[in-house]
């Protein structure tokens, strides 16, 4: 039982992670490789203001939320006046200095020992330490992320966003200024990055920066993608089963010797057959 | 007062100098149309005008205001211009009311995002879809849409702004005789409301049916313009696009 509610608070952060980056990718077409820089950002700010401050998880989570707001809204000057592969280089440029900053700043990050003992949320002298009880914390979290996403992909600003994606410059042609169109959408999905950082951090107890680097951007893609671009549903539906798909392989039967090796390949050509005759996911609608 | 006028507009490419020094007026409430060979600056003299190519130099006018020496595409709109595309640039996989109330719905980040569908919206889209005949596809997505629908949509499109000027761009290009009907038809509605119209188009026949002014342009300038019987009958102008 404790095992499978860790899967389903693996899930939950995820999912939260697949929705913010599905308003970023799926809905405006910003191929952004730079999410788990935000994460990251989340993660940091949460472990070091917990462990530095008198702040509780909570305060610490808005910090930490807008930390990775301001981060997004820098970078996101820079990388609007882009699209297509030149918005995905620099983006994957941002998640890299992130990343090195993660593992040099040693001073404050500890580099690649990480930082152990972070705190379990509090809320009015109530801990969260139960896993059963964090679970529920985090689908609370998914689920306001969740609202918000919908709230926004089913406004005239979500309808733009589609529009970005189709055709910008069409689009501007309409009176849109999309390069603010395209700040906002970062900004607010690197808000919801950091909520899934935080709660990682808190819910693990410990973060280094092998969590926050590269290939964690492309697995986020990877679970949007599969799941569908251009749904929230999808996103959801993406992060259930990339998260517990490698899971159910354990139970296939494979002997020990090959089974982590078997896993990865059954693991990646599911993926491959799955874009082969499903290019546009699980859920989606959309094909990139 | 005109509804654009250019003054010695050149617009560059590498090499190639594709509008050179044109200077242009486009009367308000008449048909314009802008012909030419193949190659000869039309389609970029819509593309400067719309902000989507920059200005390398001379001035650009919009309705009396005041002189630009640089269009960036969002200001054209509240410029009261609007266009369509050459090449289909319709929002292809948005739905077809979609793509119509993209013309009709608040412009700014914060406007839009806490603006949902409003009922005059909606209004507006059903009366210029069907206009066009695509009500009946409202849910479809664009890219569902044969080629000439999807060029019926994008005149919808422009006709939700409510611009005062619109620039087609070649809007009979694969239509079938009822459609090219059709889209005359809001041409002369358009006129009759007192709108604006710059019409880029190949053929003769409903050149001269449409137009009240004709411009042509040749190797990126200004060739010829005046009432269309004037024009097509201008030696000129036959030689260097009719051919004979």
């Amino acid at each position: 039982m404790e095992y499978l509610v860790h899967l389903a608070v693996v899930f939950a952060i995820y999912a939260i992670l697949a929705v913010s980056l599905q308003l970023i990718v799926g809905f405006t077409g910003l191929i952004s490789l730079a999410h788990a820089a935000f994460y990251g950002v989340g993660a940091y700010s949460v472990a070091l203001i917990l462990e530095n401050t008198g702040f509780g998880f909570f305060p610490a989570l808005v910090l930490g939320i807008l930390m990775s707001a301001i981060a997004a809204f820098l970078i996101g000057i820079v990388l609007s006046k882009f699209r297509d592969d030149y918005y995905a280089l620099g983006s994957l440029g941002f998640t890299v200095i992130v990343f090195s900053i993660f593992l040099n700043w040693q001073e404050l990050t500890r580099g690649p020992l990480g930082i152990p003992g972070i705190n379990r949320p509090e809320l009015f002298g109530f801990v969260f330490s139960e896993n059963i009880v964090y679970l529920g914390l985090a689908l609370v979290l998914l689920g306001l992320c969740y609202v918000f996403s919908t709230f926004v992909t089913k406004s005239s600003f979500g309808r733009a966003l589609q529009a970005i994606r189709e055709d910008e410059v069409a689009l501007s042609v309409f009176g849109y200024h999309t390069s603010w169109f395209k700040l906002a959408v970062f900004v607010m999905g690197a808000g919801m990055a950091a909520i899934a950082g935080g709660l990682f951090a808190s819910y693990i107890t410990f973060i280094d920066p092998s969590s926050f680097g590269v290939p964690e951007s492309v697995f986020m893609l990877s679970v949007i993608i599969l799941g569908g671009l251009g749904s929230l549903r999808g996103a959801v539906i993406g992060a259930l089963v990339l998260v517990l798909l490698p899971e159910a392989l354990r139970f296939v039967g494979f002997t020990p010797d090959i089974a982590a090796q078997m896993r990865q390949v059954i693991y990646g050509l599911m993926l491959v057959f799955l874009m082969l005759y499903r290019p546009q996911g699980l859920a989606g609608t959309y094909r990139l | 007062m005109n509804a654009l006028q250019t003054n010695e507009l050149v617009k560059k490419f590498g090499g190639v100098t594709a509008v050179n020094g044109l200077s242009i007026t486009v009367p308000t409430g008449k048909i314009t149309s802008v012909i030419g060979p193949n190659g000869s600056g039309k389609t970029t003299l819509t593309n400067v005008l719309t902000g989507i190519c920059q200005i390398d130099g001379g001035v650009v006018v919009v309705a009396g205001g005041k002189e630009r020496a640089r269009i960036k595409p969002y200001q054209v709109f509240g410029l009261g211009l609007t266009r369509t595309f050459q090449n289909v640039r319709v929002f292809e996989q948005v739905s077809v009311l979609d793509n119509v109330l993209i013309s009709l719905t608040k412009r700014s980040v914060l406007g839009s995002l806490f603006e949902k569908n409003k009922e005059e919206h909606l209004k507006k889209a059903e009366e210029v879809l069907t206009r066009v005949g695509l009500w009946e596809k409202k849910d479809a997505y664009a890219s569902e849409l044969s080629y000439g629908q999807r060029k019926l949509l994008e005149i919808a499109r422009a006709l939700a702004t409510g611009a005062d000027t619109v620039l087609f761009d070649e809007p009979y290009a694969g239509l079938f005789p009822e459609m090219v009907k059709l889209v005359s038809g809001i041409m002369r509605e358009l006129r009759e409301q007192g709108k604006t119209i710059v019409l880029i188009e190949h053929d003769m026949a409903l050149i001269r049916e449409l137009s009240d002014h004709v411009i042509v342009m040749d190797a990126g300038k200004l060739l010829a313009e005046g009432k269309p019987e004037e024009v097509l009958s201008n030696k000129a102008v036959i030689e260097a696009y009719l051919g004979v």
